[in-house]
């Protein structure tokens, strides 16, 4: 092959890792792994937490996070890196392989101009003067869709949004006229409507300069519409390679057949029943003297159904569940649950109320105590609220682990002994402990790998129906709605967009705002970030 | 996990020196305040390190002193420390006005010099051990008080915190239940710092005379009673001088490596 930029082989990871109280190990983050990539082209490296993707990435340039071991072969337009030493490194660094990382908005420095540092490895490399560079990254902010491309990189990192931070972090990237350049997770942090957004730049800007690129992420169905080639990886190791038609149509792997057919759980909707178990009425609520987040919000949750606050960051989805747990009273309006108000602070509520109403957190790890074990966690609630202890309470505990399908020997464990999905089934746990009717979830997947979520998703939806305990869903994520919710309530700044059953909701005719939303959910399926954009190029031409 | 060298030297000095003072008693080879010989003897066979300005044993005077510092430094440390770490975290967890109160105070009593406090208050306290403890306790529960404070308020906004909270948790379970066992590992190194500034404190106290009075004998006080000599040549003051360092350094090494050694511990915070 003639047009070879990137080829690794047999490339080999590993790190030296001390967990507290044993002896120091070796461990392997990448095993044996090879690929090539040819001029041009784009190849998705996709996996769960762990599977040494992003590590790979940033051996294309070289560099190893902490202390890592490096071995095999990584050929670089035609010569090996791994032997180059460390000046051979940092001339390739930002001038042949260009990197952009998850989050723009920690990886920019919010002291100096936008302009200043996406130009900066080009001025390094001798690549051109600063009035050629900075007359290239207009075009580029120009070409990628950033307002005022004249004046944009005037504009310090805190003066744009997140979806344009990330955008111009491409626009580094490209500046220095790279033969390739790693993305990593570049639209992971982002809202979906931001997201579909940041894809098109990044497509676009890769099929304009024809540079190579790597794509890493979790999410197949955004890997589907940017990339050739995929990859896919497991602890260390790649399960399957193949174009991105292979994989998304006909993976061989089971594992790849997983990951493409995740988020296939089918849930009937229940019908309504006379009274809500949990209503809001006329909710509206601000922090502190700051402004309303709020605006008259008023939903019903029905009993052992679930109920799904759908939204973008700053909806103010969770600040709702906030209001609903007595946390923060709000400033006109009530909450009633089975029929009678309840006070507005915590306070002012009795221990039952309390123990109706339970949460479960997005980060499972902080929401457990460290320094208390899986017993101590479950076992509380049942000594608070039921007055069980001793053996009583134990065997009560050990009932729980097993229907959240964890064994008994996870009893005597520290939160910091679980994986996180362990750890989320904890959370349940101590939610259910309480015998509560309500449960709020607030983004309890959204932490977790998609595999992993989807078994939580399971477990919730099990549950559920045994226990007979509503929930109050809060998420961002589409998918997971149509696969759990009974009714859904659409959120944008504060109010209510849409709001009822969810075979209404999720049929047309829409509002703009759920249009926008429904439609930039990545769909498993290639061609469909074109589609999605040709369909808006029409209706602007068309209004 | 493997003990580092310094550590294992800081401990073994340390032991040996809280050792010493335990058995006081037992070890020293003469009564306390007895004179045994003449003022200022040279190191002999009978008196190791030679006798002092009234012709006492030195080597026993050291013993003995040992015991009285270390003594009153620990309940002082103690004292300190349980007072400084509970109104810490009370005040991070219920914040508001009584947090404002609890910290300005604070400020307050922190913007005085506390050896000039301390000195103002034992000159018209009658200088009796309780008295010094106290005094010596709460001057530096301020500084304990801040540290815990400012830990508690970080561990305070956890979701598992507000997991207790939402349970309907009162304020004595979040304080030792939740936030405590969260906040121990910088106290607890803290703690090894604090009681070495309280042995200094002492020891200035003392070789400013409002410290441990005569005839007890404490390290401070040894080197004022003692300091006189130094002008011919006798170095009687510099063993209680050089006893005072010594511990202050092997115990500082052993709360360097409880620090380490707590910051990554399984479950730790961050860890």
């Amino acid at each position: 092959m003639a047009d070879l930029l990137l080829d690794i082989r047999n490339l080999h990871i590993e790190a030296t890792v001390q967990a507290p109280g044993e002896r120091p190990h070796d461990i392997v983050i990448v095993d044996d792994v090879s690929l090539s990539l040819e001029k041009g082209r784009v190849l998705g490296l996709i996996g769960e937490s762990g599977a040494g993707k992003s590590t790979i990435g940033l051996a294309t340039m070289g560099y190893g996070r902490g202390a890592i071991r490096l071995s095999g072969e990584v050929w670089l337009n035609g010569r090996n890196i791994l032997d180059g030493g460390l000046r051979e490194l940092r001339r390739l660094r930002g001038r042949e392989v260009t990197y952009v990382s998850q989050s723009a908005a920690a990886s920019f420095n919010p002291a100096k101009r936008l302009m200043e540092q996406i130009i900066e490895a080009g001025l390094e490399h001798g690549v051109g003067s600063r009035r050629e560079l900075a007359r290239r990254a207009v075009q580029l902010f120009d070409a990628l869709g950033l307002p005022d491309p004249e004046n944009f990189g005037l504009r310090y990192p805190h003066q744009v949004s997140g979806g344009q931070l990330q955008r111009a972090m491409t626009v580094m990237a490209l500046v220095p006229e790279p033969d390739m350049i790693v993305f990593d997770e570049p639209t992971t942090a982002l809202d979906v409507t931001t997201q579909i957004d940041v894809l098109a730049a990044i497509k676009k800007a890769i099929r304009e300069t024809g540079v190579a690129a790597m794509y890493i992420t979790h999410d197949l169905a955004v890997v589907a519409q940017v990339s050739d080639d995929i990859m896919v990886l497991r602890n260390g190791r790649m399960v399957e390679r193949g174009t991105t038609d292979e994989i998304i149509n006909s993976p061989r792997e089971e594992y790849t057949r997983a990951l493409v057919s995740v988020r296939s759980i089918e849930h009937d909707e229940k019908g309504l029943t006379d009274t809500p178990v949990l209503s809001t009425h006329n909710i509206s609520a601000r922090y502190g003297k700051g402004a309303q987040v709020l605006d008259d919000v008023s939903v019903d949750l029905h009993p052992g159904q679930t109920l799904a606050i759908v939204g973008e960051s700053g909806s103010g989805k969770s600040t709702l569940a906030r209001v609903i747990t007595g946390l923060l009273p709000p400033i006109s309006g009530e909450v009633s649950f089975q029929g009678r108000r309840l006070s507005p602070a915590l306070s002012g509520r009795s221990k039952d109320d309390l123990r109706q109403l339970q949460m479960i957190y997005q980060m499972a790890d902080v929401a457990m105590n460290p320094r208390q074990t899986v017993g101590t966690i479950i076992g509380r609630p049942l000594e608070f609220y039921f007055g069980l202890r001793g053996r009583a309470r134990r065997a009560r505990v050990l009932e729980l682990l097993d229907d959240i399908e964890m064994g008994p020997e996870f009893i005597d464990r520290y939160p910091a002994e679980l994986s996180g999905g362990q750890k989320q089934r904890v959370c349940i746990a101590r939610a259910l402990a309480a015998k509560p009717s309500v449960i709020i979830c607030d983004e309890v997947t959204s932490a977790l790998d998609p595999l992993v979520a989807d078994g939580i998703l399971k477990l919730l939806l099990r549950l559920q129906e045994r226990e007979d305990v509503a929930y109050l869903f809060i998420t961002h994520d589409l998918a997971t709605v149509r696969a759990i919710a009974d009714s859904i309530a659409v959120m944008y700044r504060g109010a209510l967009v849409r709001y009822g059953p969810k075979s209404e909701v999720l049929s047309p005719p829409f509002d703009d705002y759920t249009d926008l939303l429904l439609a930039s959910v990545p769909e498993m399926k290639i061609g469909w970030l074109e589609e999605v954009l040709s369909r808006r190029r029409m209706e602007s031409a068309g209004n | 996990m493997k003990m580092p060298l310094s550590a294992m030297i800081g401990l073994a000095v340390s032991g040996a020196i809280f050792l010493a003072a335990i058995l006081a008693p037992l070890i020293a080879p003469y009564g306390m305040a007895e004179i045994v010989g003449d003022v200022w003897e040279p190191a002999s066979s009978a008196h190791w390190l030679g006798t002092d300005n009234i012709g006492r044993d030195l080597l026993t005077r050291l013993i003995y002193g040992g015991r009285t510092t270390i003594f009153i430094a620990m309940l002082a440390t103690a004292l300190s420390f349980s007072l400084g770490s509970f109104l810490g975290v009370t005040a991070a967890v219920i914040g508001g006005w009584v947090d404002q109160v609890m910290s300005r105070l604070v400020d307050l009593m922190m913007a005085i010099p506390s050896l000039i406090f301390a000195l103002v208050v034992l000159s018209v306290m009658p200088v009796t051990l309780p008295v010094l403890i106290i005094v010596m306790g709460l001057l530096d529960s301020t500084r304990v008080f801040r540290l815990a404070r400012a830990v508690a308020v970080d561990i305070n906004v956890m979701d598992f915190v507000e997991a207790a909270r939402l349970r309907g948790e009162g304020r004595i379970w979040i304080i030792f239940r939740e936030i405590l066992p969260n906040a121990l590992s910088p106290l607890v190194a803290e703690l090894g710092l604090r009681f070495i500034f309280a042995v200094l404190f002492l020891s200035t106290l003392s070789f400013l005379g409002l410290g441990v009075q005569p005839p007890a004998s404490d390290w401070g006080g040894m080197v004022k009673e003692n300091k006189d000599g130094i002008v011919f040549g006798i170095n009687a003051a510099l063993y209680p001088a050089a006893a005072i360092s010594i511990l202050a350094i092997s115990v500082n090494l052993v709360a360097d490596w409880v620090l380490n050694r707590t910051s990554d511990l399984k479950g730790g915070r961050g860890g």
